[in-house]
């Protein structure tokens, strides 16, 4: 409690100094409602609950999402859980962006399909915290036992007949003890969750409210935009700014570098150059000109040290200093598989396994770097001074890049305000700091706020890149097509792909998992199910073609090793409920009619996944569209235990279905002498509305297992069920992404 | 820079800027008006459509200098408070996801229905190719712009 309070004066100062520091807060977070409107007229006298709610004494209920919203519906999913305990209508609370507060408002990282999972437990205990603490507070006021006290949509209620409005009663349990322990409802009481809510910021997306990074804007308030080296590989040398200062509008254009040369780099300190032009400005269009006129003269950078942190300590890393092409990285990457690579695991016997097959089969599978592209370019508002900061945009992990801020500004962290913005897309790339810390190096330099804003080529080009991946599979048979042996050895540029924990670990006798990797100037980061994304079209087109070859229905072929891995699994550690796994594959199965007559003008591809905590299974049905294939339906199955939100559970599983034909068709970044090719969607190719399915169902498993989350795990599962249909389609089996490439290797 | 009387939504705005400056980032910039999105700047993603004449336009390609008495309407002229029928039909739908696309999918979707008030699967396909939608709704907005049709 005392803690509590601390913290209470502590962020109530911190908006007050915002508010009185000049600062237009041209946002409101407050979502629609019918209780917004009513917000208007109140005087703040909120009475603060847990740190996740407020209650005025007018009876106005809100709920602070503690998570950053890209897209996911987490504003609505997570306030809902909080609602859910609290006992109110769910048409009568407000929702608000929390403000960045991690020691009140959890780890407020999005990311890993994570927010449901890691904010099950504490919302609902917050929910039924508050609920007890206005329990509590009427039993008092009323000098009545609290087991006499019930709540219904928020309104207490006693015996006698006595009742009040939680707001009523709102100031006097703000003053009581947090109790604890308490018990929480049971899935089938349930009267919010798991039914479909709207998105909170639905009316204010379709009218086109200022709600994302990019639409922030404060008075006095000046754009930058960067001019970063051509090439990874390259820094900057030496620059003539003359003409670009002379340009309308320009206030100024300096070189600045992001961190000092002493800097120990953090997992999402990730940045793709250090040194870079910044040219600064009145407004977007007279910066983008401006910048055109820079003379910039660039050079190679030669290997470079890097000192970064870990669990270990610190380590020296050297990262090279070549201008790397697609075609000598693909050359890289063959040669390196052929070498010995680092055992991950290793079950049995593999090595006799493979002597002794009857039949082996191999194959090797490619993927290419890919850019996020998210919608909204990457972008960030800042306002550095002597002796505070605020910044302001879209990030998916604030509490990351408050300790970088605070090292290169020399700020402690309570001297730092990040403010959390609608993220017009993330897919991973927003958990990486570098274009929070350039806006804020830039507002430092400029002595004022400005917003940092990249033009899609920037964001195209100077990316952090989904990792380039290989990966070679090798199935032993015997003489009755059993699968006796199974091995796989992947890498990348610069990670590799391999997770030797996931199956079909624990359902072969005889198993090996082997990695290797290439540093590289690239830069990359998490995308849309790091890794999974690559192993499960490998992994899941391999077992179609093992299924092929063992005579199986490519169902049944992974249900049976499932029920060996349930039954008598193989070596410990296997990452995955063999339960689970196989209950998808058998929803899909039943509502996708698989192997129905109906079904016949289908070619059909069926793969299933498990990643970041929940189950997907996909069946493709791809027809042959004008001489081109084409994905016109997809039945999806999925678990991800309780679902909370079921219609915006479907929308995120329709939308990953899409990305993920999107990219197994079309995504590619390649590279020459370490300039990306692609700098636009006009070469850069994401999936349009003529090339989604005409149909997606999403089925989910009925389940009562805490909830998992959504953003990730129905992504991988569909690359493998495309290349799948694919080869129905075609006869032809693809192994290198992009498919519509026709760099297609022929096997056998 | 050169002073321009623009009509926007019904109101005439007055600008001071560089002729080439694109109506995209007078609206967002000079104007105050963010709803129309910049995704690519080249016409490729349609996130900044707008109406010229009742006629989608991408905005990142229209020059100040060349609206003259041309009437412009934007997502916030749509209506207030979502009245419109397309927008009705997104929040039936439930269409957004992160929402970034989609007041130039609605754009769109408004300029299509106003010459086809009741396009099919092809003739939705054909006029809203031209927005990208990364989080991949685009089965709803079919479905939203049915519903649209039929209201
Ligand atoms: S910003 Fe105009 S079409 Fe993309
Ligand atoms: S909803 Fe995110 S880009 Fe369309």
């Amino acid at each position: 409690m005392k803690e509590l309070n601390k913290l209470d004066r502590r962020s109530f100062l911190k908006t007050s100094a915002l508010a009185g520091g000049g600062l237009m807060l041209s946002f409101s977070w407050i979502a629609e409602s019918k209780a917004a409107k009513t917000m208007q007229n109140v005087a703040a006298d909120w009475n603060e609950l847990t740190g996740y709610i407020k209650i005025t004494s007018d009876n106005i209920i809100k709920i602070l999402c503690p998570n950053p919203e890209f897209g996911q519906n987490v504003m609505t999913s997570l306030p809902m859980m909080v609602a859910e305990e609290l006992g109110v209508d769910w048409d009568k609370v407000v929702v608000e962006m929390g403000p960045h507060d991690n020691v009140k408002l959890g780890p407020q990282f999005t990311g890993g399909s994570n927010s449901i999972r890691m904010y099950w437990k504490p919302l609902r205990e917050a929910g039924a915290t508050a609920r007890q603490m206005l329990r509590q507070a009427a039993a008092e006021t009323w000098s009545v036992p609290i087991d006499e006290i019930t709540t219904k949509s928020g309104v207490i209620k006693h015996s006698s007949g006595k009742s009040a409005t939680y707001g009523e009663m709102a100031n006097k349990a703000a003053t009581l003890t947090m109790p604890k322990g308490l018990q929480l409802k049971a899935p089938k009481d349930f009267d919010i969750v798991s039914t479909s809510q709207k998105n909170v910021e639905g009316k204010k997306i379709v009218t086109g409210k200022p709600l994302f990074g990019i639409d922030y804007q404060v008075d006095g308030m000046l754009i930058a935009m960067i001019q970063h080296p051509p090439a990874f590989g390259m820094k900057l040398q030496s620059f003539d700014a003359a003409q670009a200062l002379k340009m309308p509008g320009i206030k100024d254009v300096f070189s600045f570098k992001l961190y000092d040369t002493d800097f120990v780099q953090g997992g999402f300190d990730t940045r793709s150059f250090n040194e870079m032009i910044a040219v600064v400005g009145n407004s977007t269009w007279e910066v983008m000109n401006a910048r055109k006129r820079i003379k910039a003269k660039w050079e190679p950078t030669g290997d470079m040290i890097e000192v970064m942190s870990g669990r270990g300590g610190n380590t020296e890393v050297t990262v090279p200093g070549r201008l790397e092409s697609t075609e000598n990285q693909m050359a890289m990457m063959a040669e390196k598989a052929k070498a010995p690579a680092k055992e991950q695991r290793k079950d049995g016997d593999p090595e006799t396994a493979f002597k002794n097959a009857a039949t082996v089969i191999e194959r090797t599978y490619n993927a290419p770097f890919l850019a996020h592209n998210t919608m909204e370019p990457m972008n960030f508002f800042a306002h550095v001074q002597e002796d505070k900061a605020l910044v302001v945009g879209p990030v998916q992990a604030p509490g990351w890049m408050e300790p970088t801020l605070g090292k290169i500004l020399n700020l402690p962290a309570d001297k730092i305000e990040i403010q959390m913005t609608r993220m017009g897309g993330g897919f991973g790339r927003r958990a990486y700091g570098q274009y929070v810390f350039e806006a804020a190096r830039i507002s430092q330099k400029m002595k004022a706020p400005i917003k940092l804003i990249y033009s899609r080529e920037d964001d195209m080009t100077y990316g952090i890149y989904r990792p380039m991946y290989t990966a070679t599979y090798r199935a032993a048979l015997d003489a009755n097509k059993n699968l006796i042996g199974f091995h796989v050895k992947g890498g990348g540029i610069p990670e590799s792909p391999i997770h030797a924990n996931r199956f079909p670990a624990g359902a072969v006798d005889n198993y090996l998992a082997e990695s290797w990797e290439i540093p590289s100037n690239v830069t990359i980061g998490a995308f849309r199910a790091p890794r999974s994304n690559f192993n499960a079209a490998a992994e899941q087109s391999f077992l179609d073609e093992v299924a092929e070859a063992m005579g199986k229905d490519p169902i049944e072929m992974r249900l049976e090793l499932l029920k060996r891995a349930k039954e008598n699994p193989v070596g410990k550690n296997n990452d995955y409920d063999a339960d689970r796994y196989a209950g998808v594959l058998e929803l899909v199965r039943e509502k996708s009619g698989w192997g129905k007559a109906e079904n016949q003008k289908y070619n059909r591809g069926v793969a299933a996944y498990f990643c970041h905590n929940s189950y997907a299974a996909h069946v493709v049905d791809m027809i042959d569209r004008d001489g081109s294939p084409y994905v016109e339906r997809v039945t999806s199955a999925m678990d991800c235990g309780i679902v909370i939100n079921p219609d915006a559970a479907a929308n995120m599983v329709e939308g990953a279905v899409v990305d993920g034909i999107g990219n197994a068709f079309y995504g590619s970044m390649t590279f020459k002498e370490g300039q990306a090719d692609h700098n636009n969607f006009n070469s850069y190719r994401l999936i349009r509305h003529n090339e989604a399915p005409k149909q997606i169902n999403v089925h989910f498993v009925k389940s009562e297992a805490d909830p998992t989350g959504l953003g990730e795990p129905p992504f991988p599962p569909v690359f493998g069920a495309v290349a799948n249909a694919l080869y129905k389609t075609t006869g032809k089996r693809f192994y290198n992404q992009p498919f519509d490439s026709s760099d297609q290797p022929t096997n056998i | 820079m050169s002073k321009y009387n623009i009509k926007i939504n019904g109101t005439t705005k007055v600008v001071d800027v560089d002729p080439t400056t694109p109506m995209l980032w007078v609206l967002r910039d000079h104007l105050n008006m963010p709803g129309t999105k910049y995704g690519c700047g080249i016409a490729m993603c349609g996130a900044c459509t707008v109406h010229l004449n009742g006629m989608a336009m991408r905005s990142c390609q229209l020059p100040v200098s060349a609206v003259g008495s041309q009437e412009i309407t934007t997502i916030e002229g749509l209506s207030e408070d979502a009245a419109h029928p397309v927008q009705k039909a997104w929040l039936e739908h439930d269409v957004a996801q992160c929402g970034y696309c989609q007041s130039g999918q609605i754009m769109s979707a408004v300029a299509l229905l106003k010459n086809n008030p009741n396009p099919n699967d092809e003739d939705i396909e054909a006029a809203m190719s031209g927005n990208i939608c990364r989080c991949g709704t685009y089965l709803r907005i079919k479905e939203a712009i049915k519903t649209a049709a039929k209201n």
